[in-house]
């Protein structure tokens, strides 16, 4: 028999620390198989964030620079002009982007930086135990909004991925999820088509990609993984919020 | 293994239990293994498929879910 499915060449073999049914490791693999199709290894550098995956240099076996919290897309910015033939992909939070990065990646899309995000949004601070991001959801119960966040009281969520569609230099944003099987294959085509656009010299992609957070939801994997659907799509709904760069190959 | 269409194997040190594979597996044969692994989960296990009606197709969906790549898939 032929091996049809394997470990990605550019993820070490090593144990995750995520929590089971983490969508961190899905998105870390979906990089990995990108980076391997694409045959940019040797030239993909990737800057991980402050947060649950601050580890990701132990996974993803290509270079990497970490940044302080939320200066991914500046750090990112400074490594794509020191190095403008590599590709630069820059993995974060949504504490790390939307809360304490917000003007570095607002700038970062304004400039229309030639560069990757990815945008992984948990509506938590995972890292920390489940605290209220600026994502989490109307009603949804956090530790420091015990009663669920209330609007009056704690303001809306953000909506992070429409504001920087407004932003004059951004080319691709697109929201997905790994939640299922279908949804993680249009994740996968969305990760490619950012980093084809960064390699044809467009300019600044993001993909913002809903992930479950079983153990701060405090729900088993499987039922997390349905309450995106159910819940978490009505605030954040899945579609291409911009795409000016057309057809790549 | 003659006859069959496909097959998986599930490295149970890296799997953490968390029964996405078991949600997504169209036939229904992966099931939890009743021993824990070296940290504490109870691993997914394959069954093997060996009723006619409910083989392994090696479609890799298992494979696609699993967010700690301990699933490998054989096709024929």
């Amino acid at each position: 028999m032929k091996k049809v499915f394997q470990r990605p060449r550019y993820l070490k073999k090593a144990v995750f620390h995520y929590c089971p049914g983490c969508g961190h490791s899905i998105i870390h693999r979906l990089i990995a198989e990108v980076i391997e199709e694409l045959n940019i290894g040797e030239k993909t550098i990737g800057v991980p964030p402050a947060g649950c995956a601050v580890l990701a240099y132990d996974y993803l076996d290509v270079d990497m620079g970490e940044a302080p919290h939320g200066r991914g897309a500046a750090v990112a910015t400074g490594l794509k002009r020191v190095l403008p033939d590599h590709i630069i992909f820059s993995y974060q939070g949504d504490g790390d982007i939307a809360a304490i990065g917000t003007a570095e990646t607002i700038h970062a899309a304004n400039r229309g930086e030639n560069i990757s995000v990815f945008f992984i949004n948990n509506a938590c601070y995972g890292m920390t135990g489940g605290q209220m991001a600026p994502t989490t959801l109307l009603g949804q119960e956090s530790t420091t909004t015990p009663g669920g966040r209330r609007k009056d009281r704690d303001a809306a969520p953000i909506d992070l991925s429409e504001m920087l569609a407004i932003a004059r230099g951004s080319v691709y944003i697109e929201r997905t999820t790994v939640n299922s099987p279908k949804s993680i294959r249009k994740t996968k085509k969305a990760i490619t088509k950012s980093f084809k656009i960064q390699m044809a010299g467009l300019g600044f992609s993001l993909i913002e990609i809903l992930s479950p957070c079983p153990v701060n939801w405090k729900m088993a994997p499987v039922e997390a993984a349905r309450w995106i659907d159910d819940e978490m799509i009505k605030t954040f709904p899945l579609k291409v919020i911009k795409d000016t760069a057309g057809k790549i190959d | 293994m003659a006859g069959k269409k496909g097959m998986i194997t599930i490295d149970s040190e890296l799997c953490k239990g968390c029964y996405l594979c078991i949600a997504a597996c169209p036939y229904g044969l992966i099931e939890i293994f009743d021993e824990l692994n070296q940290f504490g989960y109870y691993p997914a296990h394959f069954t093997g498929g060996n009723d006619k009606n409910r083989e392994c197709t090696g479609c890799a969906t298992c494979a696609l879910v699993c967010p700690d790549v301990a699933i490998e898939v054989y096709r024929e």
